[in-house]
């Protein structure tokens, strides 16, 4: 704390020996806070800790029934039935095809909002734009998923007739409405990117004549790069661990294929209705909630590091 | 001049290179009119991609109206649930379930949240091996799937250690964990963006880290912390995934409590509802949405009003 | 300045919430006639629930003491949960599996199947579906794991031309439904083949399936048909002696097999020694047209009621 009488001291001291330049005296509010804080921090390493423990159990269960290279590589996923089969690649290809369909969306839609709204967008429609996209934003999946069920699904019959509609789940409908979903985020990731490029290396290119076509795609994007393909990343991982609308659109067959009129299962659909289900406990169908939840975190963990690595390598643009 | 002298090579440089490049080239090279035609699509083109997302806004606001505006009443939101009167139930319970878990949640994750973001930027030793760690976490956890987060806690908090039963806490400290990788990190960027001569003006003036932290960096660093806040809120009161785990009961027609008594909250309860086969109950299920929707605006407006009123400019 | 304004609004706002919750409370302790108080916990199977919410708001209209809440976490969420003993009672649409009743043994847990309706599982087809009858053998020809049929045209011994493709559509595998539709008809608990559309947990999306399909077949408990009897058509069911079709009738008198099932509710006897659960158990048996009638579900017979509230009083009685 400024006194007078510490001005006093320190100028009086001013000439005479040093004295070094420390607390007058201990602080111990500030270690006892400091400490609080560090609690705060480790919260998160407990956390994953627990869900590591509470995936590791069940999992360690089902590798004693089911070997690793029957789960990991097999194409039949029917533990519930009588000739049982654990194999989870039609889960993993049902996660795959909604990450597809939900990109082919996101990314062009919310790379356009993106850049029509930082280069060229009047401030005027930008401050009415953006708290719409949010609203898209909140909108809870349960929502989202009936509506891809009852309106989307019919209408895209309609549209599109020539395809071969056989059920009123469809892969292909579920990953537009998760597309759809996440153009807020890409959005708003990508707008924060651009935003950060400095606004001299724009005004420099303009000053040079060109238009904004160039300047936003030979100037801009690329250096807002990083940013962008974090944006990507982040959102492949929300679509991964999409459970609400898959479960209400996406079906429940696992089913490995590609067509997007077809059903499928997702890993996290799985899970959702299996834990939910009817499923008595201690079977070997319980512990496929485990193993399939530990494969979901394991891929979640790997796309995670891939975008923090990516980020990284580009960052030092500017600092 | 000097011939052979070059900027140093650093990418900022690079790019600045590139732009100028093109921009000449372009300038340059491209015909007059083909030119202005580019200039006017490729904004037309990228209106069309933001078009899309504002359509399929529109498309599913009017869709929830057309399909349940027919039982938007004052009973929607005041009447509990009902299976025999299904033309008369409501969500009162189901909201009510929901205020609890999100309060519960606000009141975790606001000093959870900025304290690990704190702890992280302003006190750790930013060069050890394990502050990387944290960092790398924090950004892993949020990408997990919401229904892992059901699994935890369904083995950690309704049994394990802390034994809390199918009550409204244990679904919302199971929320509060889930959101809580997002507040940390938007706080934390927050923090960041406080220009450092804020905090070496109140170290030169002999405040302590923590006087530093309290009353210049959060207050600077306030409206960045307000909009994670309210991003996860806003989250949190859409998910169901793993509140159906963790015991948020579909049918309950005594109004919550926080640590007792069962609980249900509008996402769980519509999706129960909207899989019944009684017409009224998918009708009842439609306007649900629009509580919800209607609950979504309502947090969006106060965040805007939020960021307007503190947003710092530096 | 600011910040401390924040933080008083969030204290202010928990608290209120707080005072909201110990008002709250004081309604549901106020005792109703009868003077009946308590909670009484049910969770289990989604096709249960129903029923069971009915029965669990017109017990409370009349005892207002008293809460029951209804969960769902499925059959066998819902057994795990009661050998646990944090439930009072398990709804269940099958019988408890050897694995559960045994866990509930080791914790102590006795407890009575108790049944509180019937169902008629129901095979649904397209309105515009030639076919009004099939045999077991043929249902069994059409599910059966190894089956290859994928035309109406290839089903043995059938009594109209009917060339159309066959669209299957089934409940999720870990539906009772499913359990009991395979054992039924296949022998096997989870003997199915495996290449139909699986709808999930919505039955909804499998009426629209057959609904829109010519060739589509899907199998339901009986509420759901009843709802839609005007969108899809139910086959009459021959398992020997001619064709029966699903019906409120043909269910309780059994003579719709072997696709009649019974809805089940297992009460604890720990549970039941307290009044409140005992009067909500006869209550559920005693009022049970009343209740099934809400929904659109099969009630008990006379003989099956008496003979649950047999088990009923058997069952406190063991405990108490």
């Amino acid at each position: 704390m400024i006194t007078p009488r510490r001005i006093a001291a320190a100028s009086a001291g001013a000439g005479s020996p040093r004295r070094p330049l420390a607390a007058s005296r201990p602080r111990y509010g500030e270690r006892v806070i400091r400490a609080l804080l560090a609690l705060c921090a480790g919260l998160s390493v407990v956390v994953t800790t627990g869900i590591v423990l509470s995936l590791l159990v069940g999992t360690v269960d089902f590798f004693r029934v089911v070997p690793v290279t029957d789960f990991l590589f097999g194409t039949r996923w029917a533990p519930s039935f009588s000739d049982a089969s654990f194999g989870v690649l039609p889960l993993v290809a049902g996660t795959a095809n909604i990450v597809l369909w939900s990109m082919l969306v996101a990314v062009p839609v919310g790379l356009s909002s993106a850049i029509y709204l930082s280069e060229y967008a009047p401030a005027r429609l930008r401050k009415v734009v953006k708290p719409m996209l949010e609203v898209l934003e909140g909108i809870p999946t349960v929502a989202i998923g009936l509506f891809a069920l009852l309106f989307l699904r019919p209408l895209l019959e309609e549209l599109l007739p020539f395809l071969p509609w056989r059920t009123p789940h469809s892969v292909g409908v579920a990953g537009v409405a998760v597309g759809l979903m996440i153009v807020p985020l890409v959005a708003s990731v990508a707008d924060d990117a651009m935003r950060a490029v400095p606004r001299s290396l724009r005004e420099g290119a303009y000053a040079l004549g060109a238009g904004k076509l160039t300047v936003s795609t030979r100037v801009v994007f690329p250096a807002a790069i990083s940013g962008i393909v974090a944006a990507f990343v982040l959102a492949v991982s929300r679509a991964i661990g999409e459970t609400m609308v898959v479960l209400l659109a996406a079906g429940a067959s696992p089913n490995l294929t590609f067509l997007p009129t077809e059903s499928v299962q997702t890993m996290t659909a799985f899970i959702g209705q299996t834990a939910t289900g009817e499923i008595a406990t201690g079977t070997i169908d319980y512990y496929t909630i485990f193993a399939v939840g530990a494969l979901l975190f394991v891929l979640t963990l790997m796309m995670n590091m891939l975008a923090i690595r990516l980020v990284r390598r580009f960052r030092e643009v500017y600092e | 001049m000097a011939t052979g002298t070059r900027p140093p090579r650093t990418a900022r440089t690079r790019l600045a290179v590139a732009g100028a490049r093109a921009a000449t080239v372009g300038s340059l090279t491209a015909p007059a009119a083909g030119r202005r035609v580019r200039e006017f699509l490729f904004p037309a083109v990228l209106f069309l991609g933001l078009s899309v997302a504002l359509t399929g806004l529109a498309a599913l606001i009017i869709w929830a109206v057309v399909q349940g505006g027919e039982r938007v009443n004052l009973g929607l939101v005041t009447n509990g649930p009902s299976a025999i009167n299904p033309e008369q139930a409501g969500y009162r319970t189901a909201i009510l379930g929901s205020l609890w878990v999100i309060g519960g949640v606000i009141v975790l994750i606001v000093p959870l949240g900025t304290g690990a973001a704190i702890y992280l930027e302003e006190f750790a030793d930013r060069t050890r091996w394990y502050h990387r760690l944290f960092e790398l976490n924090i950004q892993n956890l949020a990408g997990v799937p919401s229904i892992v987060f059901g699994i935890l806690g369904l083995a950690f908090i309704v049994r394990g250690p802390l034994q809390l039963g199918f009550v409204a806490a244990a679904g919302s400290i199971t929320v509060a964990l889930l959101v809580l990788p997002t507040v940390i990190i938007a706080a934390l960027e927050a923090i960041r963006a406080v220009p450092s001569s804020v905090r070496q003006g109140a170290m030169a003036l002999g405040a302590t880290k923590w006087q530093t932290v309290w009353h210049q960096v959060l207050p600077a660093a306030r409206s960045g912390i307000l909009t994670g806040v309210i991003l996860a809120v806003a989250r949190a009161i859409g998910e169901a995934a793993p509140l159906l785990l963790v015991g948020a009961v579909t049918f309950t027609m005594a109004d919550p409590s926080f640590f007792e008594g069962s609980y249900t909250t509008l996402p769980v309860q519509i999706y129960d509802w909207a899989r019944r086969p009684q017409e009224e109950l998918r009708t009842l299920a439609a306007a649900g949405i629009l509580v919800m929707l209607a609950l979504v605006l309502a947090m969006n407006s106060v965040a805007v009003w939020l960021r307007n009123r503190y947003e710092q400019k530096w | 300045m600011i910040a401390k304004k924040w933080w008083s609004a969030v204290g202010v706002g928990a608290l209120a919430l707080t005072l909201a919750a110990c008002g709250s409370d004081d309604d549901t302790n106020g005792g109703g006639a009868g003077a009946l108080s308590g909670t009484v916990r049910l969770d289990g199977s989604s096709t249960v629930a129903p029923i069971a919410e009915a029965a669990a708001e017109l017990f409370m209209t009349e005892h207002s003491g008293v809460q029951v809440p209804v969960a769902t976490s499925g059959t066998g969420g819902g057994f795990e949960k009661f050998c646990h003993g944090e439930t009072d009672i398990s709804n269940a649409s099958r019988e408890i599996k050897p694995e559960e009743a045994e866990r509930c043994e080791q914790n102590g847990i006795a407890f009575e199947q108790i049944t509180v309706g019937n169902d008629a599982l129901t095979v649904v087809v397209n309105k515009d579906n030639p076919v009004d009858c099939l045999t077991v053998a043929q249902l069994h020809q059409i599910w059966a794991p190894d089956s290859t049929v994928r035309n109406w045209s290839e089903i043995e011994g059938l009594a109209v031309d009917f060339d159309e493709p066959l669209e299957l559509y089934g409940p999720g595998t870990d539906s009772g439904t499913f359990g009991y539709f395979t054992e039924a008809i296949n022998g096997e608990e989870g003997a199915q083949r495996t290449d139909y559309h699986n709808i999930g947990e919505d039955d909804n999306t499998g009426i629209i399936g057959v609904e829109g399909t010519r060739g589509g077949m899907f199998y339901v408990g009986y509420t759901y048909y009843a709802e839609n009897a005007d969108r899809v058509k139910a086959l009459q069911i021959d398992s020997g002696s001619g064709c029966v079709a699903p019906s409120e009738q043909s269910a309780q008198d059994g003579s719709y097999t072997p696709l009649s099932r019974g809805l089940f509710i297992y009460p604890s006897s720990t549970a039941l020694t307290r009044a409140e659960v005992r009067a909500f158990v006869e209550f559920f048996i005693n009022h049970n047209e009343q209740i099934t009638a809400v929904v659109g579900a099969i009630p008990l017979t006379a003989e099956q009621k008496q003979e649950m509230l047999d088990k009923v009083e058997q069952l406190a009685g063991a405990a108490g």
